[in-house]
């Protein structure tokens, strides 16, 4: 379980999260709304700590990230405990962000541990596992954008993540290589991964997700089940940001 | 002519058009400008063979040398040895100035500026006079009491003078080689490599510093020529390296140009050994991004 409270986060003046409170049960699917500038991204990396926050805190199946709590203070950890930490939870780029100088299986095993291998087979089987398993030795370059993404999704498999978190996946790809990217996500939450999507994909949204999270201005809206939140939005922010998307 | 004769004449040429041959522009000057090119060409060797005054015998007799050889290994010695500890030097003051600490950023800074500011020559002058200004070093706690006492003069050498010269000339340009490097390499590599717990230095290790690597490159054999031919410099120290040497030659002979020809045609050698070394070194960082 994920649990995010009280969530502040401001870039100089600008105030981009007002106080965040998420809870997402694991083994689901949460898939965050909202139109650009909303705070999603920035939403996303507070919980893998990419962004530190300026107040509030996000636990993941109970501790705490990027602090320690000794009495009401949070202490920041060590850049090495925070690294630790996000061993458990994969990060999907909107733009891949592959290494470009290693192959496809070196980029999955790149952050892995053990016997080289085992190590070795688990990545071959991650490739496969997202159709990339004759693409093993290809560098990025030689992939197209749809085959760099699956290979980061691999990626950030490959650490046994409690949670993996989607930035914008597709939003980078040609319409035509959408769809691939999307298939593994969706097997990949059929499997019971703990996924958390910022994503425009309204269609994916409603067919896989549990939850749907729309955030507007650096705040949480709404929140429900896809039929509640597409079908029938409590709120007017909601209403206009749907009604511009599902045309 | 009727409107039927109008349609059968039109596509003759347009409904074939392989028929039709491309002619290649012409260009005459550039026959002129290739004329013109040889006759220099030709003159200059014409000169080269047959002035006496370049005396290829003197030349061919010193080229293999027995002095000449152990100074060519000096030369050697000297710009590996400056440029393995001057690029050792660059990875930290790099790193250095690129720190989020102050304090750091400006050490680096400032010894970038002082060691680019000081020609060579007049820093290696101060090296080898480093005993008038400190006649015993001592390693012990800074401002506090020492346990060992060196005589400067025993402990550094005109060699070590000399490469110690060097050395530090090169970090400050292998610094600025190496930060170039490493700011030319997408941020966002860091950060995945930070989402996916890597970590610090092996973020550098094994993300940053191969992709550095291609920007680093061209620019480092250009500083490692420029090293090679800066090794000449330390004459002024005395020591035996190949222009010393073949100075030492023609100041007994009085053939100074053959000498002189020497000491080039060996540079010229070692650039071009360079040059084919740095081929297959760039083709190795150049991996994933051919296609």
């Amino acid at each position: 379980m994920i649990e995010i409270r009280g969530v502040h986060k401001s870039f100089g003046h600008l105030e981009v999260l007002k106080g965040i409170d998420l809870t997402v049960a694991a083994g689901s699917v949460t898939v965050i709304l909202g139109p650009s500038g909303s705070g999603k991204s920035t939403l996303l990396r507070v919980i893998n700590h990419l962004e530190k926050v300026d107040r509030g805190h996000v636990r993941v199946e109970g501790e705490l990230i990027g602090y320690r709590q000794v009495g009401t203070k949070l202490y920041e950890l060590r850049e090495r405990q925070i690294l630790e930490q996000r061993r458990d939870i994969g990060f999907v780029f909107q733009t891949f962000n592959l290494f470009p100088h290693l192959t496809a299986v070196q980029n999955v095993t790149e952050a892995m541990r053990g016997p080289r291998e085992a190590v070795q087979r688990k990545a071959l089987e991650l490739l496969d596992r997202v159709g990339l398993a004759d693409k093993a030795a290809s560098y990025p370059r030689q992939l197209s954008g749809g085959q760099q993404q699956r290979v980061a999704i691999a990626r950030a498999l490959a650490l046994d993540p409690k949670l993996v978190l989607f930035d914008e996946p597709t939003s980078a790809l040609d319409p035509e290589l959408v769809g691939e990217v999307l298939d593994v996500m969706r097997d990949l939450a059929k499997a019971g991964t703990t996924m958390i999507v910022v994503t425009h994909e309204i269609g994916f949204a409603r067919e896989v997700a549990d939850t749907i999270v729309f955030l507007d201005e650096g705040r949480l809206v709404e929140q429900g089940t896809p039929a509640e939140v597409l079908d029938s939005p409590k709120h007017d922010r909601t209403r206009a940001f749907l009604s511009k998307v599902l045309v | 002519m009727g409107f039927v004769d109008v349609l059968t004449s039109i596509p003759q040429t347009a409904a074939e058009p392989e028929r039709l041959t491309v002619v290649p522009a012409r260009h005459p000057w550039r026959w002129v400008a290739t004329a013109v090119a040889l006759v220099l060409v030709a003159q200059l060797a014409h000169g080269l063979i047959t002035n006496p005054g370049w005396d290829w015998a003197t030349f061919a007799g010193y080229f293999f040398e027995k002095s000449v050889m152990q100074a060519l290994l000096v030369t050697l010695e000297l710009t590996f040895l400056g440029a393995l500890l001057g690029f050792l030097g660059g990875l930290v003051l790099a790193p250095m100035r690129l720190s989020k600490n102050r304090v750091l950023q400006s050490v680096s800074w400032t010894y970038i500026w002082v060691f680019r500011s000081v020609p060579l020559i007049v820093q290696l002058l101060f090296w080898a006079n480093l005993g008038y200004l400190y006649e015993t070093l001592q390693i012990g706690i800074p401002f506090g009491p020492g346990f060992f006492h060196f005589e400067t003069k025993s402990l550094v050498s005109s060699f070590g003078a000399a490469l110690l010269g060097l050395a530090l000339h090169e970090a400050a340009y292998a610094a600025e080689i190496v930060r170039s490097g490493i700011v030319s390499v997408d941020q966002r590599q860091l950060e995945a490599a930070a989402a996916l717990g890597i970590p610090r230095l092996r973020q550098f290790r094994r993300i940053l510093l191969p992709q550095a690597m291609r920007a680093i490159l061209p620019t480092a054999a250009n500083e490692l020529v420029n090293l090679l031919k800066s090794t000449s410099v330390v004459y002024v120290l005395a020591i035996g390296e190949i222009f010393y040497q073949v100075q030492v030659v023609y100041g007994r002979t009085g053939r100074v140009v053959p000498l002189l020809m020497v000491a080039t045609v060996w540079y010229v050698i070692l650039t071009a050994v360079l040059s084919v070394f740095q081929h297959y070194v760039e083709r190795h960082f150049n991996r994933g991004w051919r296609r």
